[in-house]
């Protein structure tokens, strides 16, 4: 039968509630449970990040001389598409509001569950059909679609673009759409419908503010995605020239559809990550989150204004407003720069303890400055007239994914025990960590020089110049520097399976995913803690030191909490 | 819900500045018209909750001094599993993989669709297994 549930306790421990359900591979098609299915989206990311790091060594072999014979020069351009199509449709989304956000969300505000459980397994079913999808491309005649990440038109039409690799570029696209707009929807009920009793909004975690932002964002900015893409099908197959200067359509509008879901997109993929690092952040600097309101409008305003920017990835087509989209790329930086300042103070005066998922966060924070300060260069039209479709380009995106990469490991080190009930081996972590960070620092800075000099993006072969060579060649070196950190991890994963226990709050968690068990139970909670701040768990652990609103503390108080 | 209904209103009135000083300066229509489709997707859910807000009494995770037991009762309707998603997720699967290699495919991936709509719908009314 369906489970009709009610609130659990107030603190008093209740009779375990044990759940009797499908095991094996049944229990995995047929669960609706957040916990499975955040599990679910969790392996099938992670997957995708290898190979999606896969396809990025072989680009970078290619490149480590400028006549590089490793790949042909059709298979390069398949493997550059593929390489950013995985990583960013397949990857970073999905892990951020798919992964933690579904494991993570209901737990942290005191939920049994998502609010639409059955619609929560559609988006993972969707999700997984549509990687599958995508990757099938490189199994059909012509191969995987060629046309870079962004599919510009009129590269994309049917006539510059044939076979079935493209076609299920866009089948892919429309399911993992779907599936994302399903999970937003799902995200924002769940948030404001189920929240705990005394869990105002503004109590709530700014990882669960954060993914709410998200979720609005992903409503606004997919559904005119899956609209593009369904039009670029109808041009491929249906005679309709929407893209097509020769039937009276218009290419740029392919670029202005597909930016007014990339940009958010780009947010939309690093808000989640934001959450992450401030939860671990606060929770390694023993300290509340410094400046919580500022830093939940400044999340509010970084999500408000990435839907106003799209334009500045087309300021060299020349037909668009280049003041608007200049100031409004740049106003970004305020918001952002409240947050980076705000989780300087959250460690200000904090008994930080550098555990693998601080020094994942502190990574982010170094990693992500190089790349947010070189996008502001390039909100400003001159100077993105000289770096447009260079390698500064590139270095600058990598610069900000792999930060959120960075911070992804964090996440996964910081909520990992309480998703499996295991810790991860510490000092292998911190090895990840060291490759990981050095090994995107090697990877992108030569990248912004060679950019600088003019070499462009996309390419497979380059002017035989030393300097070129030198920089692609430690550019590579990075790259390599970064597969070797995901090897670490997964060594880690096998080395620290069920080897040390973590109990149920390892780190002295402030939220509520820490007043559960790990793993959390079948619906999350036997009881739940009276809820006065933002920090519930820390208030009923530590009564001597508990939170008022947004980080004041008030004399201490002996008292038992009332037992309902 | 007021906090939810302001922040939903909130979007919408910026969006809708945004697009009455896009639409004015540039004069191109796409940004205009998605920019006038985000202000009314803040609008119309933030509209209906603000209506709601001012209706009904503050719920539990509304009120700053609420206890657990305070907040007492049913919370909702949970399936334990479903088989339907999987059915409705490889009938999409099936459909796609039809636009692109055979029409033939849409007949099974249809039916799929089809029969997880009704399946689902029916397992919501009768409760389906645990």
């Amino acid at each position: 039968m369906v489970d009709v549930l009610e609130r659990p306790g107030q603190v008093e421990e209740h009779g375990h509630e044990e759940h009797h359900g499908p095991t094996g591979l049944l229990k995995w098609l047929t669960s609706t449970d957040h916990k499975v299915i955040g599990l679910s989206y969790t392996i099938t990311s992670v997957i995708m990040l290898v190979i999606g790091g896969a396809f990025a060594e072989i680009v970078r072999a290619q490149l480590t001389s400028p006549n590089g014979h490793v790949v042909s020069l059709a298979q390069y351009n398949e493997l550059f598409t593929m390489h950013g199509s995985v990583m960013i449709y397949l990857f970073a989304g999905p892990f951020a509001f798919g992964a933690l956000a579904n494991f993570i969300v209901p737990i942290q505000i005191g939920a049994p569950d998502m609010a639409f459980p059955r619609l929560n397994a559609l988006s993972y079913w969707l999700y997984l059909t549509g990687s599958i999808t995508m990757l099938s491309g490189f199994f059909v005649a012509g191969g995987a679609a060629n046309f870079g990440w962004v599919a510009y038109a009129p590269l994309s039409n049917s006539a510059n673009t044939p076979g079935a690799g493209a076609d299920l570029w866009i089948g892919a696209l429309l399911l993992t759409g779907f599936s994302a707009i399903f999970t937003g929807v799902n995200l924002c009920a769940t948030i404001f419908y189920l929240r705990a009793p005394g869990m105002t909004m503004f109590r709530m975690p700014i990882f669960t503010w954060n993914l709410l932002i998200t979720a609005i964002l992903i409503l606004l900015a997919f559904p005119v995605l899956t609209a593009g893409l369904i039009m670029l099908y109808c041009d491929r197959h249906f005679g309709t020239h929407i893209y097509s200067v020769v039937g009276g359509g218009v290419p740029v509008l392919w670029q202005h559809i597909f930016w007014f879901w990339g940009h958010p997109e780009v947010y939309i993929l690093a808000i989640p990550f934001f959450g992450m690092v401030t939860e671990i952040i606060a929770v390694f600097s023993r300290r509340p989150v410094f400046g919580y309101k500022g830093m939940i409008f400044a999340t509010i305003s970084i999500g408000a204004l990435s839907l106003g920017v799209w334009a500045h990835h087309m300021f060299t087509t020349g037909v668009v407003l280049l003041p608007f989209f200049s100031i409004m790329s740049l106003l970004i930086a305020v918001p952002t720069g409240i947050k980076f300042f705000n989780w300087i103070g959250t460690m200000w005066r904090g008994q930080v303890w550098f555990s693998t998922a601080m020094l994942m966060a502190l990574g982010f924070l170094a990693t992500f400055l190089i790349g947010g300060l070189t996008g502001i260069y390039l909100a400003s039209p001159p100077l993105d007239f000289f770096t447009h479709d260079t390698y500064f380009v590139v270095a600058h995106f990598h610069s900000v994914v792999m930060a959120l990469v960075l911070a992804g490991f964090g996440g996964l080190y910081y909520w990992g025990p309480k998703i499996t009930g295991y810790m991860l081996n510490e000092p292998l972590g911190k090895i990840q960590f060291w490759f990981l960070f050095i090994g995107t620092q090697v990877l992108t800075l030569p990248q912004y020089l060679l950019g600088l000099d003019g070499m462009p993006r996309r390419v497979a072969i380059y002017p035989n110049s030393p300097q070129w060579k030198t920089l692609n060649v430690w550019s590579s070196v990075g790259a390599v520097m970064i597969g070797v950190s995901t090897i670490i991890f997964v060594v880690n994963l096998v080395y620290s399976w069920k080897r040390y226990p973590a109990g149920d709050n390892p780190w002295d968690g402030q939220t509520l995913e820490w007043f559960t068990t790990s793993p959390p139970p079948h619906h999350n909670f036997y009881r739940l803690p009276q809820i006065r701040s933002e920090r519930p768990t820390w208030d009923y652990n530590h009564p001597e030191h508990r939170s008022l609103a947004h980080g004041h503390h008030e004399e201490p108080v002996h008292e038992e909490v009332p037992v309902a | 819900m007021r906090v939810e209904a302001k922040l939903l209103l909130g979007l919408g009135l910026f969006f809708g500045l945004m697009c009455a000083v896009y639409w004015n300066w540039s004069l191109e229509n796409a940004g205009g018209v998605m920019m006038f489709a985000g202000m009314l997707l803040g609008f119309l859910p933030g509209g209906y909750y603000y209506w709601w807000s001012r209706r009904m009494k503050p719920r539990p995770e509304d009120d700053p001094n609420a206890t657990q037991s305070g907040g007492a009762g049913v919370v909702g309707a949970f399936p334990g599993t479903s088989i339907w998603p999987f059915t409705m997720g490889m009938g999409a699967f099936l459909c796609i993989l039809g636009a692109v290699f055979g029409i033939w495919l849409l007949l099974p991936g249809l039916s799929l669709v089809v029969w997880a709509l009704f399946g689902g719908t029916a397992e919501g009314r009768r409760g389906g297994p645990h």
